[in-house]
């Protein structure tokens, strides 16, 4: 396996799990009571934190496993590196429009956040995913 | 995803030349080994420019790698 393609594998993973984690906090802490009263901040933050430096240590792991194989980037890596990223783009154009509509109609902080905060993650993973099924199906 | 139409002749090329293993052919062209199997395959479309680079290992023309049928016309 590629060095970007190990990179891509675990940044959809740790995207994954981050927001799981962050999701299964936030419902226990609800406990019955209106979602939107729930604290919310602190979680993301931690959650978000971690998932950068997971996202860093997991590069230098993919660096560390692909030793005998080479780091080298060429051509398609790039080419593949930019459609990912393209295509995980579309969710963070839809989660800014999102989360405006909410800030116009006074939604609760707590919702204008957290659909910021999903399409962050939809747009890692689709973005990774997309990385993925590239490097194994091929690029045209 | 679909295989380019572009055909090539990698494999038949790289025995021709000693058996050359791929991994030699990919630092030869300045290529991970990963990309120069994508295409062999046929599943990556390489730039012109390391298009030429392979023809230029092998010593021959583009056009004895790498092949473009002709469009059918109805």
């Amino acid at each position: 396996m590629a060095f970007e393609e190990k990179r891509a594998w675990s940044m959809a993973i740790i995207a994954v799990v981050g927001y799981a984690v962050y999701v299964l906090v936030i419902l226990g802490r609800a406990a019955g009571r209106p979602l939107a009263e729930v604290p919310y901040a602190s979680t993301a933050l931690w959650t978000i934190g971690i998932g950068i430096v997971a996202g860093i240590l997991s590069g230098i792991w993919a660096g560390i496993a692909s030793r005998e194989e080479g780091l080298q980037v060429d051509e398609r890596d790039r080419e593949i590196g930019r459609f990912g990223e393209y295509v995980g783009q579309s969710f963070v154009v839809i989660g800014g429009v999102s989360a405006m509509v909410l800030a116009m109609a006074e939604v609760a902080h707590f919702w204008i956040a957290n659909v910021l905060y999903l399409c962050f993650v939809l747009s890692a993973v689709l973005g990774s995913v997309t990385k993925i099924v590239a490097y194994r199906r091929g690029l045209q | 995803m679909k295989p380019t139409k572009v055909t090539n002749s990698i494999r038949a090329l790289r025995f021709a030349h000693g058996e050359m293993k791929q991994a030699d052919l990919a630092s030869a062209v300045g290529v991970t080994r990963q990309t120069l199997i994508t295409i062999e395959q046929g599943k990556y479309s390489p730039s012109l420019e390391v298009a030429f680079r392979i023809a230029r290992v092998f010593k021959v023309s583009l056009e004895e790698v790498f092949q473009y049928p002709e469009e059918e016309t109805t």
